[in-house]
């Protein structure tokens, strides 16, 4: 077979997920261009009869002969909606219905790059942001070609033809489908050039059009990363190091393998990997390794050391990432500023699916099927799926295959790619295809964990009340300074060392009007492996942000939403939220009896998010009994998925309100499981109410935009209900 | 040897009896749609039916489940025409969709034991299941809608033609 895709391979989740389809080739890259203009020919799967009809004018959509309409999603599905809202895109130009087309999760390869690096990765809620135009005009692209196929076919000017759910309609009323023409479309030239529908004209874009992958996410036949792989695969469990840069001293296998069912047990870089036929075995096997672990420098670590830490080096100004006014004379002053502090935790991702990966090594070919978020960095040395697994393997990435599964839930845990370093890495060792699959544990000790943060304020408000000084200092580790050397071997030497964007976002660019501000930023360098949690640097900084500035409407005398509205004159988008989070919410009128409300705003990813939280106290406890949720995230592609993503995203920054922290001592994580670890269940999740706000703006994210404001919104609701400022999450209640 | 019945059709296996249902229903017999999530019965994400009760399969031995009747999500229905699916497709639950498997199957449990549950009966019996997606709200209401098909289905046929088997 294809020598460059790897052998189709028979098993389990294979015939489900793969076998059926035909494996695109992007056979010559024309330069650095996004898709267009790059040559194709079709492999052919196990199953699927030969066909050299097939119409793929781009690397992002492919008609056959049998009129089936595929559109490669080149981002990872993690329960954000990428599978629909991409497709729908493609929909909308080729003028055909979403039903009529299905998906594929896209190879990685170039020709799926963005424009960040030509990575091919899903981050930072830019999944629409970086299709947006891409899709339309691949299927603008094929659309054109079908109608010149068409006019050609009966003689008339193509702009006489009508094209209309896969058909392309004479003015007599006959029509021809796209099957019919794709055959012929697929001899033209790609045109450079063709216009894309106006907002206006959009029929697919804006509607609510049902998922494509909620069908089998109801009868269990989605293929998640775990459900991967070829049926005779074994499983493999790994001891790695407790303590954070730990090193392996000795270990006895002998245990392991007494084990029924053990059959190897391999030495990795990352630890002790014990394969067996099957998870229960493997980790039994695992559990019964005596292995010695050399603590190092960082056995001691616990929170208390981190915490001093951080509060010294936010108690003088860092690096300055902002700056108005002349904040030194006004601080300066004989005018006592008010102060606070506010103190932020690590943070586990703990997707519902925990770390696995399958990859299989022979004749010099790497596959791996892996539910990752980062499929390809071409010319990045540790890069994407594929050139981390094929240097762990020992291959080269051009014949490395990377299947992406559905994701059992991202939230940037899964933009590591240590997870399939692992699985490549043991696969070179030994013979055949191997799943490495994380206990919870495993997963919840061996994160990329929401950095800890420490925040000081100082602010002077003026007769008015308003804010007219603001300084603002974060200290924390750096996502980058510990993640972008492993891309990039030689970056710590070119790193400045100062600021990262991923630490001060929502900080630095805090929308409110005050004359002279300072935001500074300190890293702080630790060995706690830190990494992107949904919505980064705006869960720390939307937090401390919009509770800060709730204090000082508080202190001003002065209502939390009119304060706000104040003082973003200049910012209509942020203005419009929070107006239509208030009426939404009733914000003026009296709470019910025992309740209060609170509100926060913040912009991230290109959109714009306010809420108001309404809370009780119920038998000691805290209650969120409704969230009201404005967005303007400009364009909507699906009104159903931007609501979900936002209770989603209300779900989880309430989480992390309510229960989140990972506690470190003696270098090690505290936390194992969901028992020590919480997570926000049925009974406490509050009615969500969205109000979607009209917007021609261009396309924001929405995964990750729905968190940051719900925190503060809830923290300064029970402010306002019992005086109680929380400066510290979790959520204490005194 | 353990032998029990597997959505309808008897199986006899020979596996280590202790090993955990899950483990025996997603590698021995390749039905993978049951989720492995946590490991010590505290997230759902691997619940079954054992004659009628929702049960944890990585919680249960493949011994203690000899004799009884076990229905995973692949069997409470042929395409997914199950009144629970049919709601969860109608009010678009799913999202990373790994936890669904088992939110699915505590749903069905609850409505065969309740068949029009308020608001608290839905918070009691599917709190034993997380979604870190954060989809409870839908699920509230795509339960409440399940409910609606149900009774639909009991008046119009008396429920007969779409036993639950």
């Amino acid at each position: 077979m294809n020598d460059q895709l790897g052998d189709p391979i028979e098993g389990r989740g294979i015939t489900k997920n793969l076998s059926r389809r035909t494996f695109v080739k992007i056979g010559v890259l024309a330069g650095a261009g996004l898709t267009l203009g790059v040559s194709y020919r079709v492999i052919k799967g196990p199953e699927a009869p030969p066909t050299d009809a097939a119409f793929a004018p781009s690397a992002f959509l492919r008609i056959d002969v049998d009129g089936s309409i595929t559109v490669m999603v080149a981002k990872s599905e993690m329960g954000q909606g990428v599978a629909t809202a991409l497709p729908q895109l493609v929909a909308e130009e080729l003028h055909v219905l979403l039903s009529q087309v299905s998906f594929e999760f896209a190879p990685a390869h170039p020709a799926y790059g963005t424009a960040i690096g030509g990575m091919q990765l899903t981050g930072g809620s830019t999944s629409i942001r970086d299709s947006w135009l891409p899709l339309r005009e691949a299927g603008a692209k094929a659309r054109w070609m079908l109608r010149e196929v068409a006019a050609q076919r009966w003689g008339v000017a193509p702009d006489q033809v009508q094209m209309n759910e896969g058909k392309a309609v004479h003015p007599d009323g006959s029509k021809l489908t796209y099957a019919q023409l794709a055959s012929a479309a697929a001899l033209l030239d790609v045109p450079k050039d063709v216009p894309l529908k106006d907002l206006s004209e959009f029929r697919v874009i804006g509607t609510p059009v049902p998922r494509l992958d909620v069908p089998t996410k109801t009868t269990g036949e989605a293929i998640f990363g775990m459900d991967a792989g070829p049926s005779d695969t074994r499983v493999a469990v790994v001891a790695r190091s407790p303590v954070f840069g730990g090193v392996l001293r000795a270990f006895d296998p002998t245990g392991a393998l007494a084990v029924q069912g053990v059959d190897e047990v391999v030495e990795l870089q990352s630890g002790i990997a014990v394969i067996a036929d099957g998870y229960v075995a493997a980790k039994e096997g695992r559990d019964l390794l005596n292995v010695e672990w050399e603590g190092g420098e960082w056995s001691t670590l616990d929170d208390a050391e981190i915490l001093d830490r951080l509060k010294e080096a936010a108690g003088q100004d860092g690096a300055t990432v902002r700056e108005e006014g002349d904040i030194d004379s006004v601080l300066g002053s004989d005018r006592e500023p008010i102060r606070a502090t506010y103190a932020l935790p690590y943070l586990a991702h703990a997707t519902m699916e925990p770390m696995n990966c399958t990859a299989w090594v022979r004749n010099g070919q790497c596959t791996v099927w892996a539910p990752t978020q980062f499929q390809n960095a071409p010319g990045l040395v540790g890069g994407g799926a594929r050139q981390v697994a094929a240097k762990a393997a020992g291959v080269s990435p051009d014949n490395t295959v990377v299947h992406t599964t559905f994701l059992g839930g991202g939230f940037g845990r899964r933009a590591e790619q240590d997870f399939v370093r692992e699985a490549a890495e043991l696969a070179g060792k030994v013979d055949g295809p191997i799943k490495v699959i994380w206990t919870r544990e495993d997963d919840m000790q061996n994160d990329f964990y929401r950095p800890a943060s420490y925040h000081e304020f100082s602010a002077i408000l003026g007769v008015d009340g308003m804010p007219e000084a603001w300084r603002h200092r974060i200290a924390s580790q750096s996502i980058l300074q510990r993640m972008v050397p492993s891309w990039v071997p030689d970056f710590a030497t070119k790193w400045a060392g100062s600021s990262d964007p991923t630490s001060t976002e929502g900080a630095q660019d805090q929308p409110y009007h005050i004359p002279h501000m300072r935001v500074t930023y300190s890293r702080v360098d630790l060995p706690v492996p830190v990494g992107f949690w949904r919505s980064v640097g705006h869960t720390q900084n939307a937090f401390v942000v919009e509770s800060f500035i709730d204090e000082l409407a508080n202190l001003a005398g002065q209502d939390p939403y009119e304060y706000r509205r104040d003082l973003l004159k200049e910012h209509p988008r942020h203005r419009a939220v929070l107006d239509t989070v208030a009426e939404a919410s009733e914000w003026a009128s009296p709470t019910p009896v025992g309740r209060a409300r609170g509100i926060a705003v913040a912009e991230s990813f290109g959109s714009f998010v306010a809420e108001v939280a309404e809370v009780s106290i119920q038998n000691g406890q805290l209650r969120v009994h409704k969230v009201w949720c404005a967005i303007d995230c400009g364009i909507v592609v699906n009104p159903s998925i931007v609501r979900a993503q936002m209770e989603s995203g209300i779900v989880y920054g309430l989480t992390a309100a309510f229960y989140g922290r990972i506690n470190i001592q003696g270098g090690r994580v505290v936390q194992s499981n969901f028992h020590d670890y919480q997570m926000l269940r049925m009974r406490d999740a509050p009615d969500v109410e969205v109000i979607l706000v009209p917007s021609q703006e261009a396309p924001g994210g929405v995964g990750e935009p729905g968190t940051p404001p719900i925190a503060p919104a809830v923290t300064n609701a029970l402010f306002s209900l019992t005086g109680q400022r929380i400066r510290e999450l979790p959520i204490q209640l005194v | 040897m353990v032998k029990f019945t597997l959505n309808g059709e008897v199986q006899e296996l020979n596996v280590p009896s202790a090993n955990p249902l899950l483990w025996v229903l997603r590698e021995s017999l390749e039905l993978t749609g049951t989720k492995f999530g946590c490991g010590i019965g505290q997230c759902g994400a691997c619940m079954v039916l054992v004659n009628g009760q929702p049960t944890r399969s990585c919680q249960m031995p493949i011994s203690a489940a000899e004799d009884s009747e076990v229905i995973t999500i692949e069997g409470l229905s042929e395409k997914g025409a199950h009144p629970v699916q049919e709601a969860w497709v109608e009010e678009q639950v799913p999202q990373c969709g790994y936890c669904q498997s088992g939110q699915i199957v505590s749903a069905v449990a609850l409505l065969a034991a309740n068949p029009n549950p308020t608001d608290e009966d839905i918070d009691g019996a599917m709190s034993s299941n997380i979604c870190r997606c954060g989809t409870y709200p839908a699920i509230r209401r795509a339960i409440h809608r399940a409910a609606g098909i149900q009774e639909q289905l009991a008046s119009t046929d008396d429920g007969g033609a779409r036993s639950e088997e």
